[in-house]
């Protein structure tokens, strides 16, 4: 019982992509005697894979000049930094 | 970067506004959270897990955000205590000495700690400390976004540093990639061992001990410190290594804790994690392997893992050696077992040289008691 409602619980978190049939049918070609158990969990894993690359480098500079010379300081007197 | 420290005006209007509001005392794990929460340790967290979060993490291993996040960060209280408290209330969060942090209540929540145990541990036994631990929180759970206005002082101030510091200190030593490595132990020659081998392909390593609550028996966390600073003082290159601190209460979750532990360790800006044999495991629960395997789940994790097998000192190899580098038989191995120098140093012997450098081993030796005792 408890399962049931966790699975139902699962299913509302996902949503319908489009993709041609024909890229479909390769997917499942390609997954075949991997762990991937469907086309829609190996296009989820692939496209994690590309947006985490995208938000990698939005972060290049994420600290202003005042918090660096602030910690820089305190980089110094703790003996991490000369 | 995550940084929830209130702003002057903002600590204000809370320390004027405390007395009329809601309090709960937090315990040390706790304390410990909101501040890891609130210094970016746990970004992107902005707070506790509310019902939406907590599912997540349980059933997919990620957050509501699609964030990969494998260990429940909850807020517990008793019922008792939850009827003091509303959603949307501001509520006061104490530490020991006082006003700690501030929590907007988004939600208040019961929550199923058999469900929790078997998807966190993989098992509802409570001889697993972790599952252990969870049997002992308060009934029901508060989430919400928090706000900190007084960090703690904290015992190894020089080894406490933020996200933030190390960020800043790995880009001003000009490390492009940084190794982190997880230790809740002084180092013997085979920790030495996998440190080095990663560092050859990175450009520094950071040396990461959790401390918090312990078990008895297990090292010091002051021991584990300077048996660390005595390593580097003697083995490493000053500037090629760095340590620092995680304030953190091993949950021994294995497999989810080493995907944890990594996230922390891209948060302090590592780009690699050594993960070996057995990582976060406790007993005979987990397959020693499987917080290896677990890394195939997350292509979006943002940090390497570097594998490394069971290893050993082979007297004919002359040095430490694994399962893919040394092709002789096992009467020519000695094993780094923790059993075997937890024996040793109770006897007050040395352990030889093969297992442990002799400036850490009697460092430790000269201590009367290297363990946690009560
Ligand atoms: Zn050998």
């Amino acid at each position: 019982m408890a399962e049931k409602k966790d699975d139902e619980k699962q299913r509302k978190k996902f949503t319908t992509v489009s993709i041609p049939t024909p890229l479909f049918r390769k997917v499942e070609e390609r997954i075949k005697d991997t762990g991937f158990t469907s086309v829609s969990s190996y296009v989820t894993y692939v496209l994690r894979e590309i947006v985490a690359e995208g938000e990698k480098e939005e972060e290049e500079h994420p600290f202003s000049e005042e918090d660096e010379e602030r910690v820089k300081e305190r980089l110094r007197r703790l003996g991490y930094l000369e | 970067m995550i940084n929830l420290s209130l702003k002057a005006s903002e600590k204000e209007r809370i320390i004027d506004q405390a007395k009329e509001l809601p309090q709960i005392e937090l315990r040390s794990d706790l304390v410990n959270d909101v501040e890891n929460i609130a210094n970016g340790v746990f970004s992107p967290l902005e707070g506790f897990f509310n019902n939406e979060d907590l599912e997540l993490c349980l059933f997919e291993k990620r957050l509501s955000n699609d964030f990969p996040w494998t260990i429940p960060i909850i807020l517990d209280i008793s019922e008792e205590r939850s009827k003091e408290i509303q959603e949307d209330d501001e509520i006061i969060l104490h530490n020991k000495n006082g006003l700690l942090a501030v929590m907007k209540v988004d939600e208040k929540y019961k929550y199923d700690k058999q469900k929790l145990a078997q998807y966190v541990f993989g098992t509802t036994e409570t001889n697993h400390p972790g599952v252990a631990r969870v049997f002992t929180l308060g009934d029901v759970l508060i989430g919400g976004r928090i706000g900190l206005v007084n960090e703690t002082k904290r015992q190894y101030e020089q080894y406490n540093l933020k996200p933030i510091e190390t960020r800043i200190l790995f880009k001003e030593k000009g490390w492009r990639t940084v190794v982190g490595f997880q230790t809740r132990n002084p180092p013997h020659i085979g920790h030495e061992y996998v440190q080095k081998t990663a560092l050859t392909f990175t450009d520094g390593i950071f040396i990461n001990p959790v401390i918090g609550k312990k078990k008895i028996g297990d090292f010091r966390d002051d021991v584990i410190l300077a048996s660390y600073e005595e390593l580097m003082k003697h083995y490493y290159l000053k500037e090629r290594a760095v340590m620092s601190i995680l304030n953190f209460d091993m949950r021994y979750a294995g497999p989810r804790e080493a995907i944890f532990h990594a996230i922390v360790r891209k948060n302090f800006g590592c780009s690699h994690i050594i993960i070996g044999r057995d990582h976060a495991g406790v007993g005979n629960y987990y397959d020693p392997y499987a917080a290896q395997d677990i890394f195939e789940e997350f292509p979006d994790l943002g940090i390497f893992p570097i594998f490394f097998k069971a290893f050993f000192y082979c007297k004919r190899c002359g040095g430490v050696a694994n399962e893919k580098t040394c092709p002789h038989s096992e009467t020519d191995h000695i094993s780094f077992s923790g059993s075997k120098i937890r024996k040793l140093i109770c006897d007050k012997k040395l352990p030889p040289e093969e297992i442990m450098r002799p400036e850490v081993a009697k460092l430790i030796i000269c201590e009367e008691n290297p363990f946690v005792s009560e």
